[in-house]
């Protein structure tokens, strides 16, 4: 992130550009219609967060320079240049302003993924040197520390020994040929080490040979959020070590949204060749486990609940099956949100939005759109899967004082889990 | 060009030739310009296919998705009326079948002239409508710029002189048909150009989204 310069921009803009970003381009009439599925949009009704107007600057790159009649018009300086004060004022749109949750990817009538566009500019924003503090600061700690809010290996050592004592089972440390590698996100460790836990019971229940790297656990990736792709292959990298080095036959990316599509999604595209071993969700391999008959549960959750359904996980993840195949499993009065599966809506903290702290205010206000998804359905309970959506929506649900309790679903099943005593 | 009658000689043969070319090559370099870009290949190991999802968005997409119907009702209800009576008038009215006929040899029934008539009263006032919206919704007036009015003002002209055309509502009937006919070289020259391209663009464009998606196995 060093020596950002506008020329720099430009550059990792021309290397972002290729034919579905240009079909796309050539194929936007300005209908307006990704604005209403947008979030930030509809709760704060300002036109400047209409998706396609989030990548005005990469689009005039586009025009100028990979059109022909763009290239005609900019020599007769009919068209419009990619400043610095232009960027200074786009970055609001394009971080903040944007979870990359690609609902308006879903309901473009001449089909363009605005979100695959926006992950694409960013990274000409960030090699111009126009990224929040908060998503900079984070991939610094990330690179540096080995995690986006400074988690060191000590913590999750603390927090595997808490594990340990609470249920006296043992959690596997750098076990090489283990057939699954388990990563974690930061939040996981620190905010929700219930994850860990039941990680640990259902995977003795269910005989998984499993191990967790203390040379790589962080799964969450802030390259992938930011837009910097050395970044984010630096990260990714340093799991695809650990994973080979270990032998394992499978990564298993935990409850957390944007860490699935970093590690499952552009992970191979980010190192350049395809891995090993195979990535799997954690609801994934729950499902596996269930439809096999290794794991069983007994009881149900009888509230009222709903289950919402992290963007980077479900719509953009292609883990659609997996969630209520579990709820169904768990659950005896689960109710879908109108909106759900690839149309649900964002939390509002995604895409590295929840890092931004000048973002609180904007994300906070567009957490109306979660609220009266809930209101309508009047549960008690909110099941999700990723880490950062249940923050993010704790803290929402705190702000319109709503007392709906959020679980995760893993720990969930661990709830309801049949173990065997010993 | 003196006469009526000259001008519209030269816009039947000349000038309508001159439009052709334009568009034709236009068109294709057009095409060209984006495909040439090309796209890496995907080392990430698929959960889906591409062909398939993505050659379904591409017929999907047609369709609003339902929330969209109930948000920007005005926009999808429009857009359907004015495209399909802007092609019904193109394709289905006889003289224009006649035409395509006597340069390219093919021929297909067309509508009665009068229905096509009013088809293009009702496309004429969506267009207009379009329009109306266009300066008023805030997300389309926030987002419009020279190119778009410029591209309505292109397509509108060739439906308005056709309606004015059929109903010899200006003298002498080979003025307007030549203008008939000129507003229509005049869309076709503007066409490749302009976002006008996403009459073909689109089907790339669905494409690569239904594809991409299909690949991490989600319908899109």
């Amino acid at each position: 992130m060093s020596g950002a310069t506008l020329e720099r921009g430009l550059n990792a803009f021309r290397e972002q550009m290729n034919a579905p970003v240009a079909a796309f381009f050539s194929s936007c009439v300005n209908c307006g219609m990704c604005a209403e599925a947008c979030l930030f949009y509809t709760e704060t009704g300002d036109p400047k967060y209409t998706p396609i107007n989030k990548l005005e600057p990469f689009r005039r790159v586009w025009e100028r320079e990979y059109t022909i009649f763009g290239k005609i018009k900019s020599m007769l300086g009919l068209t419009k240049p990619v400043t610095d004060e232009l960027l200074a004022e786009w970055e609001e749109l394009i971080y903040d302003g944007c979870t990359l949750c690609g609902r308006c990817s879903m309901v473009c009538p001449v089909g363009n993924d605005v979100s695959y566009m926006i992950r694409r500019a960013r990274e000409g924003f960030v090699a111009a040197g126009y990224a929040p503090d908060g998503i900079k600061n984070a991939s610094r700690r990330a690179v540096t520390i080995g995690s986006p809010m400074g988690v060191k290996f000590p913590a999750l050592q603390a927090q595997i020994k808490h594990v340990e004592a609470d249920t006296g089972l043992e959690i596997p440390l750098d076990k090489a040929g283990a057939d699954y590698m388990a990563l974690l996100s930061s939040m996981e460790i620190i905010n929700f080490p219930e994850y860990l836990e039941a990680l640990a019971r259902i995977f003795k229940q269910a005989g998984v040979s499993w191990t967790i790297s203390s040379e790589a656990f962080e799964a969450t990736n802030s390259g992938i959020q930011i837009g910097a792709s050395d970044i984010a292959r630096e990260l990714v990298g340093r799991v695809v070590d650990a994973a080979e080095k270990l032998k394992v036959k499978y990564v298993i990316s935990p409850e957390c949204g944007h860490a699935y599509t970093a590690i499952r999604w552009e992970g191979p595209n980010l190192i350049g060749r395809p891995y090993n071993f195979k990535v799997i969700h954690i609801l994934e391999l729950l499902d596996e486990l269930r439809a096999s008959g290794r794991i069983k549960t007994e009881g149900t959750d009888d509230d009222r609940l709903t289950f919402h359904d992290p963007c980077q996980i479900v719509r953009k993840g292609g883990v659609l099956e997996s969630p209520r195949n579990l709820l169904n499993m768990v659950t005896s009065e689960f109710v879908d949100m109108k909106d759900h599966r690839e149309m649900n809506w964002c939390c509002g903290g995604g895409g590295g939005v929840s890092a931004i702290e000048r973002a609180e205010e904007l994300r906070l206000k567009v957490f109306k759109r979660k609220t009266s998804q809930l209101e309508e359905l009047k549960v008690d309970k909110l099941v999700t899967a990723c880490a950062n959506c249940r923050l993010v929506m704790e803290e929402g649900l705190e702000e319109y004082k709503l007392e709906i309790p959020i679980v995760g679903l893993t720990e969930m099943i661990a709830e309801y889990l049949v173990e065997d005593k010993e | 060009m003196s006469t009526p009658t000259d001008f519209l000689l030269w816009v039947r043969g000349p000038g309508f030739d001159i439009a052709l070319v334009i568009f034709l090559i236009g068109v294709i370099i057009r095409l060209l310009e984006v495909l040439v870009l090309g796209r890496k290949p995907d080392l990430a190991e698929a959960r889906g296919t591409e062909m398939g999802p993505g050659l379904r968005t591409v017929f999907t997409r047609t369709l609003p998705e339902s929330g969209s119907m109930k948000r920007s009702p005005f926009t999808v209800v429009g857009g359907y009326v004015w495209h399909i009576g802007f092609l019904i008038c193109l394709f289905l009215f006889v003289p224009h079948i006649e035409l395509i006929n006597s340069t390219l040899g093919v021929k297909w029934p067309g509508l009665p002239s009068n229905l096509v008539d009013a088809v293009a009263a009702v496309t004429i006032v969506t267009l207009l409508a379009m329009l109306f919206s266009r300066l008023n919704h805030p997300v389309k007036r926030f987002l419009s710029g020279p190119e778009d009015y410029l591209t309505w003002l292109v397509t509108f002209l060739p439906m308005l002189t056709g309606y004015l055309a059929y109903h010899r509502m200006i003298d002498p009937y080979p003025l307007v048909l030549g203008l008939h006919i000129l507003s229509v070289e005049v869309l076709m020259v503007v066409f490749p150009f302009t976002k006008l391209m996403h009459a073909f663009t689109f089907i790339f464009a669905r494409w690569y989204n239904g594809a991409m998606a299909g690949r991490r196995g989600v319908q899109s």
